[in-house]
């Protein structure tokens, strides 16, 4: 899963609905290392960034095609990708106006 | 003068042997007595053969002389037989005899459980290790100092901690439950792998091989493979690994001793029964889906030992290698690695490779380097392998090396 | 060749090193048909590649590819097929490093071998998470 949302998130917020979304977050994760659906604590993506293009073209800040960034991945085990999309819709990030991308992970060493 | 060799040859091998015996009749809160029991055995040996001359059955004397000393000791500690569990005392009604049972198959099973134990969750991974160098192989306190790279007291404080701690958490000797084998036999592993090096390169002492030490290692990885709940993939990888390197066993040193290297070596002296076992180990280990590092490496030595040059096998062996650094990283690996580029990609892409790996500090590193600046630099390679001369801690190392840098100034 | 194969233990003390994640995108390669061949190229490419960088103790895991199979979650549960479609690239992938600076890292990336297949690498910080 992908996450993505404005690019400086933490204007949006008071420290106290900080506060109020970490702990969506850790109750969201929470339930689902409970049943087991965690394949890792994933990873979290902070403001720094450059985009590396053909041709050695290096831009400063984060992929900026798009208005919304990536916040953070997380790898997540489920039957199906419908599956997983269903747990996608608990994700915090939506009722903080960003979005999940759900995709299918390719196993290594695998064409 | 033989007997001085004889000791130290019959400690390696039988003092572990006989401390595992006898950690799992004690149990887990008496290791060092069961140490301290066969090291007074040793100590008697030293001074009896000296004078009275070796034995006609060196190891079954000493067995012998175990027993008595651990039949003594538990008569003397009134307290110790309480604690000691009802089962080991086999009384019969004609003597209360404490039946200390060297058998082999005793021998075998307790070191297993032995492994286990010791390779306990609850103490840092170099503690396990570091127990098991103690008494799985019979390894010297600085012998053990020497693999961590470290001092004496350092071993000493950790061994004595893991001790307490063992004993604190009540860890049985018994073979760990289905469940919990994935995780222990990890460990079991790679000491295992330490030891099996620890033979094939000895860097403290100055002999190239203890060949013991790595049949010894093999026997016991072999013993898992034996073991239905400890037979996996993994396990028959790190074997068909052993045998693959221990093939080469004959080749590799000369009669005056000298180390021969991979290039060198007469091929006819590569075992081919080793090379088969490996091969069946390798097979076997094939099964399942999860790729150990043990898995690559064992790869990597299999296309060793069946080629000795051709581009495929060094770009299949780059390959190996590049996808072990993705599991595991290690300095050794990636000196490989950079060598396996060189085969197939030149030596100077694999030099400017080489550079960024910061390992200047190792002699390998510019042993490496001296090999790679061979024919592009004469005057680097000298340096690096000079350089190499004065980083190494063998007296075998040193002479390769001095031979390289004769060969070059030609 | 190294026949001696002595592992010893290396404590492993990295100075301040940071993680860092790279994104790889590209347009998808569905229409885009490689022979056998030029998979095994491409494979080779990118094993190279990451090993290069796993050589210098600087890869902290290979990450994952994604395949082609997408969903996106947007607020108020609406679900579409695909994956993120704002743009004519998808993520193929993502793997993390370890570097002294977010150059360091950069300076790799310019040699990945997602750039010869037309895409792109976004190089980005990673927050250590605590517990």
């Amino acid at each position: 899963m992908i996450f993505r949302n404005d690019f400086h998130p933490e204007a949006k917020y008071t420290p106290d609905e900080m506060q109020n979304i970490m702990q969506q977050w850790q109750t969201w994760m929470g339930g689902m290392a409970a049943k087991g659906q965690l394949a890792n604590t994933g990873t979290r993506l902070g403001g720094d960034g450059k985009t590396i293009r053909p041709s050695n073209v290096v831009t400063n800040g984060p992929y900026a095609e798009i208005k919304e960034m990536i916040t953070g991945v997380i790898v997540v085990k489920a039957g199906d990708i419908d599956e997983a999309t269903e747990i996608a819709k608990g994700c915090p990030i939506l009722n903080a106006g960003g979005n999940v991308e759900v995709r299918n992970i390719v196993p290594m060493g695998s064409n | 003068m033989q007997e001085k060799e004889l000791i130290p040859q019959l400690y390696r091998t039988e003092f572990r042997k006989i401390t595992a015996v006898l950690c799992r009749l004690f149990g887990i809160e008496h290791i060092t007595i069961a140490e301290d029991i066969v090291g007074d055995t040793f100590l008697l040996a030293a001074e009896t053969w000296g004078l009275k001359g070796v034995p006609a059955n060196p190891a079954a004397w000493l067995y012998v002389v175990a027993k008595n000393k651990t039949r003594d000791f538990l008569k003397r500690s009134a307290i110790f037989n309480e604690k000691v569990s009802p089962e080991v005392q086999y009384s019969t009604d004609e003597s209360h005899e404490i039946e200390v049972d060297l058998s082999a198959t005793n021998i075998n099973d307790s070191q297993l459980q032995m492994m286990f134990a010791i390779c306990y969750p609850g103490i840092p991974p170099e503690s396990q290790i570091g127990l098991s160098l103690r008494i799985l192989c019979s390894f010297s306190i600085d012998e053990i100092a020497d693999a961590f790279l470290t001092n004496k007291e350092t071993i000493n404080k950790r061994l004595y901690r893991a001790k307490e701690k063992l004993k604190q958490d009540q860890v049985k000797i018994e073979m760990p439950p289905d469940s919990e084998i994935g995780k222990r036999i990890e460990n079991v592993l790679t000491t295992l792998y330490l030891l099996f090096n620890e033979g094939y390169y000895s860097s403290n002492r100055n002999t190239v091989l203890t060949k013991d030490l790595c049949l010894e290692a093999m026997r016991l990885t072999h013993m898992l493979t034996e073991n239905e709940s400890t037979n996996k993939p993994e396990v028959n990888a790190l074997l068909a690994l052993m045998c693959f390197h221990a093939s080469r066993f004959e080749a590799r040193v000369d009669k005056n001793g000298e180390l021969i290297l991979y290039e060198d070596q007469d091929i006819s002296l590569w075992n081919k029964e080793l090379i088969k076992q490996g091969e069946y180990f390798l097979n076997k280990a094939a099964h399942g889906d999860v790729l150990s590092r043990y898995h690559l490496e064992a790869a990597i030595a299999y296309w060793h030992t069946a080629e000795r040059d051709s581009p495929e096998k060094w770009e299949k062996v780059l390959s190996l290698y590049n996808r072990l650094l993705m599991v595991e990283y290690s300095p050794i690996a990636a000196l490989n690695r950079t060598y396996a580029l060189a085969k197939v990609y030149g030596n100077e892409t694999a030099i400017a490779e080489a550079e960024k790996l910061g390992l200047d500090d190792s002699h390998l590193y510019h042993i490496l380097l001296g090999e790679l600046y061979t024919n592009v630099d004469k005057q680097k390679a000298i340096g690096h392998f000079t350089i190499a001369s004065k980083l190494t801690k063998t007296s075998a190392d040193r002479n390769v090396i001095r031979k390289k840098i004769e060969k070059l100034k030609k | 060749m190294f026949q001696w194969e002595v592992i010893k233990f290396h404590p492993k003390n990295f100075k301040e090193m940071k993680e860092f994640a790279m994104i790889y995108r590209s347009e998808t390669m569905g229409e885009i048909k490689l022979t056998p061949e030029g998979t095994m190229a491409v494979s080779k490419e990118w094993e190279n590649w990451m090993g290069g960088i796993a050589a210098q103790n600087k890869l902290v895991s290979p990450g994952m590819r994604l395949g082609n199979e997408g969903r996106m979650v947007k607020p108020g549960n609406v679900v579409t097929n695909g994956p993120y479609a704002e743009i004519k690239e998808i993520i193929g992938g993502l793997s993390i490093f370890r570097a002294e600076s977010i150059e360091e890292a950069s300076e790799w990336a310019k040699t990945c071998p997602i750039l010869n297949a037309g895409g792109n690498v976004e190089v980005r910080d990673i927050i250590q998470m605590n517990g």
